[in-house]
């Protein structure tokens, strides 16, 4: 295409050269890129910790490793995907990255303090590492008391520190994307016209900024109590137990939707893109984004109905649950409608939007199941509860999050990766998620506690199944690492919108210029006006 | 962990075994759910599927039609799926008050979570570890406690959970309806082998509960009675019959409303007569001075629960009459 000329000259991935270019950049695209390396390699940490569970499991005698080993599994496999990948993925990654192209900005308000972030965020990802190679943690991602303050002997602390010094980076990006939001969109990009990626990083970044530092002060408190025996939490020392619980499902809940709203806002831009058409309910969606993290922020009591707190509290943390499950309803049906008279194509982003639909449409009624006081009675605690999150957090957050990278990597690298193994991957993916995680609805309701090193043996054949699954699944991601990777040097070159979309980023070369546009745009009318065919715009 | 299972396990089991009076009804609200579930999953994926086919693109530069805005659909998917969580909250609702309120005539018996085992005590004394034996057709009230950190008692065949929190009471309750052997699981993750807390619960026929009841209990760790933990730690001093101005009457206290100095009125519910005892500073009854020392650390959970036992079986003495009992 006429993109050659466009490639020779300089973008921000060759603008500079040398390792301190990249460490001392302020640019929001290579500080994306700095994030990529640092989530991945907590990913496929994490990933590795999986594999060793699905093996100990596939038998019911637990002869694998020893239960020491495994509870560390479990924990150090929770605590590396939730804070250090997927926490930090879609935001820190593709937000960083596309919050200023789709807004038309240079970069981000801060980006000395975008860089901080990274920073904080490798410093927190190399406490939780130290803590992993000197033997790791055995508290549970959730760190409940008073087990986590007196009982645990492992390394309870340098994990909450590592936790506790992310969260800054968390906060402090948040701060950065919503004064960016703000204060630096383009001339006549009004709130509504903004691609609702946007939207859904705004709602992100209010209760990153509002939830983080009730962990902080969490963490904070377990730390006071493990190291000067103050009494907060444990009962032998005047504390109470169950406040903890509190606290931390305060921050960690509304964290449920910090991972899995960006990926709702990446949702809504592959189902227009790939449906040339726009959203349905543009502005359904937008508050839908709000509702959830205000909403989200009021449910923290129903991972509690069996704590010991009163049954009058269950029922209205429950009716609160009820409602929060309303605005996702809302975009599942409205992701739908857009499909409907759409120009609808089956490439690889598509495929992963479409299955996160169907995924986080399961995820999200089972989660209403879990939300029912008299379901939750038998299933909390179980594999339900394991299989209900999987559904949200990798059939939800890392389907959208794989999505999104296949759908933006060829504005990233300006290149193209393989089709037919794209798409294969994302078809393993799909499969091996539900046979690793469907048969774990079944267990919990048969009534299989998780965080056990060993079982019944009239659970295996299940087990085995997910087992299996998870065997598919793990291949299914190391495929796209593979092809991402090579396409990077042998991949075709991108035009500056192979997928024929609308939005601003789209607008620039591929990669984009240092700062992003040639020329500053403007905007003039909505976001997904694809009312125009994609050959008749083509800017030269 | 392996024990002889019921029947109808069979390799690949879909569903639990029920064998309590609850366990229809949260079998009947989560398959309410499942059903809600099933038809929205396939709604949307048959949806899906029929748009991304039917509209597929044909020409590379194909668009799709301009979005209408249909206000009475957003309405409408809005208000439909409200309506249904309501009524999975309000039944849902329900089944949890069945499940969190024990009935009346419901049997006490008590547990002790630690790392890691159960340990329960029968209503006549008996006690055992891991393994309960109750009898069929009988409502119990299981009174709970920790010795360390949370544990959470789960039998999947009764569908009842109850977390077993340190330095308070919890209850669980449940009338088996099914002679049998089915799991006790323990569901908070507890720990080095939490996944071996656990043993099994067996159901019985009245009689050859009866039965069990009355075999020589195979040899346990000795635990003093309630009475004679009271004269142990020497109780009796203050809490005596004629005491009323040292210390209060224990007689009847349990279950009665007690004025505290401080102006609260509080139930002398269990977990008020534990609290009164490790900490009794912290709530002093009305027109009595702060004299009781403390006995955290000094009394172990099971010995806690005998004292309960005893100063709840305390009968008011007549009046004048001394009596034998404090």
């Amino acid at each position: 295409m006429s993109e050659r000329q466009g490639l020779r000259s300089l973008n921000y991935l060759n603008a500079t050269v040398g390792l301190k270019s990249w460490l001392l950049t302020k640019d929001h695209k290579r500080i994306g890129i700095l994030y990529l390396i640092g989530i991945t390699l907590f990913f496929f940490l994490g990933g590795a910790m999986a594999v060793l569970i699905r093996l100990e499991l596939a038998t019911p005698a637990g002869d694998l490793v020893q239960p020491d080993t495994y509870n560390r599994l479990f924990t150090m496999h929770g605590v590396m995907m939730i804070f250090f990948f997927l926490i930090p993925s879609i935001p820190a990654v593709l937000g960083n990255f596309l919050i200023p192209l789709m807004i038309g900005a240079k970069d981000l308000a801060f980006p000395k303090l975008n860089l901080a972030s990274w920073y904080i965020y490798m410093i927190g990802g190399g406490f939780a590492l130290w803590a992993m190679l000197n033997g790791g943690v055995d508290t549970g991602w959730t760190f409940y008391t008073p087990f986590s303050t007196t009982f645990s002997n492992t390394y309870v602390i340098a994990t909450a520190l590592g936790i506790f010094i992310l969260g800054f980076s968390s906060i402090l990006t948040g701060l950065n994307f919503v004064v960016t939001i703000h204060r630096m969109r383009a001339p006549g990009l009004t709130w509504f016209r903004l691609p609702l990626f946007v939207w859904a990083h705004y709602a992100t970044s209010l209760i990153q900024i509002l939830g983080t530092p009730v962990l902080a002060i969490t963490i904070l408190l377990v730390a006071a109590e493990r190291l000067f025996h103050i009494g907060i939490f444990d009962p032998a020392l005047g504390g109470d137990p169950v406040l903890f619980q509190h606290l931390f499902w305060f921050y960690s809940h509304p964290a449920v939707y910090i991972m899995v709203l960006p990926a709702m806002g990446v949702i809504s831009e592959l189902v227009t893109a790939f449906s040339r058409k726009r959203v349905f309910g543009y502005k359904l969606i937008a508050f839908s984004s709000i509702a959830i993290a205000v909403l989200g922020f009021l449910v923290w009591g129903h991972h509690m109905f069996l704590s010991s707190q009163s049954v009058y509290a269950g029922v209205v943390f429950s009716v609160l649950s009820m409602l929060v499950a309303v605005p996702s309803a809302v975009k599942v049906f409205n992701w739908t409608a857009t499909l409907y008279q759409g120009s609808i194509s089956w490439d690889t982003p598509m495929l992963y939007a479409l299955g996160f639909i169907g995924l986080f449409t399961i995820g999200g009624l089972t989660g209403v199941m879990l939300a029912t006081l008299g379901i939750d009675i038998h299933v909390h605690d179980t594999y339900f509860v394991v299989a209900h999150f999987h559904y949200i957090m990798v059939g939800g957050a890392i389907m959208a999050y794989l999505g999104g990278m296949h759908f933006w990597w060829p504005k990233i690298t300006g290149r193209l990766y393989p089709a037919f193994w794209s798409k294969l991957s994302a078809l393993m993916v799909f499969v091996g998620f539900n046979l690793t995680f469907f048969p774990q609805f079944v267990l919990g309701y048969l009534g299989m506690p998780r965080r056990y090193h060993a079982y019944p043996e009239e659970f295996q054949v299940l087990n085995v199944m997910s087992s299996a699954g998870a065997t598919v699944l793990g291949v299914g991601y190391l495929i796209p690492m593979v092809y991402f990777i090579w396409s990077m040097r042998y991949g075709k070159r991108a035009s500056s919108n192979p997928w024929g979309a609308v939005g601003l980023e789209w607008q620039t070369p591929s990669p984009p210029p240092t700062f992003n546009f040639v020329d500053s745009p403007t905007v003039d009318h909505e976001a997904y006006d694809y009312t125009v065919r994609p050959g008749d715009q083509k800017v030269a | 962990m392996s024990q002889q299972q019921p029947s109808m396990w069979e390799d690949l089991p879909l569903f639990p075994d029920s064998a309590s009076t609850l366990a229809g009804q949260v079998d009947g609200i989560y398959l309410f759910g499942v059903a809600v579930a099933v038809v929205f999953s396939l709604l949307i994926a048959v949806l899906i599927l029929y748009f991304a086919v039917r509209y597929r693109r044909r020409h590379a530069d194909d668009v799709g039609q301009p979005e209408k805005t249909i206000t009475w659909l957003e309405i409408a998917w809005s208000v439909i799926p409200l309506g249904i969580l309501l009524v999975m909250f309000g039944w849902g609702a329900k089944v949890y008050f069945a499940a969190m309120r024990p009935p009346a005539d419901a049997v006490e018996y008590f547990a002790v979570g630690k790392q890691w085992m159960w340990k329960f005590q029968h209503p006549q004394g008996r006690r055992e570890i891991n393994d309960l034996h109750v009898p069929v057709g009988q409502p119990i009230v299981i009174t709970m406690t920790s010795e360390d950190v949370i544990h959470s008692f789960f039998v999947p065949a009764f569908r009842v959970k109850a977390d077993v929190v340190p330095g308070r009471y919890t209850r669980v309750w449940f009338e088996a309806t099914k002679p049998g052997a089915y799991h006790l699981f323990c569901a908070e993750y507890c720990g080095a082998e939490h996944s071996r807390m656990g043993g099994t619960v067996y159901v019985m026929e009245p009689q050859d509960y009866q039965a069990w009841l009355s075999e020589a209990s195979p040899v346990e760790d000795r635990v003093l009675s309630g009475e004679e933990l009271f004269a142990k730690h020497v109780c009796n001093t203050c809490h005596y019959p004629d005491s009323a101005a040292r210390a209060p009457l224990l007689a009847g206290l349990a279950g009665s409303e007690v004025e505290l100095a401080d102006g609260r009125t509080v139930i002398a519910d269990d977990d008020y007569l534990r609290q009164s005892i490790l900490n009794p500073g912290a709530s002093i009854v009305a027109g009595y001075q702060p004299l009781m020392p403390t006995y955290q650390g000094q009394i172990s959970e099971e010995e806690l629960i005998q004292l309960l036992l005893y100063i709840k079986g305390l009968e008011p003495a007549e009046e004048g009459h001394g009596g034998s009992a404090p």
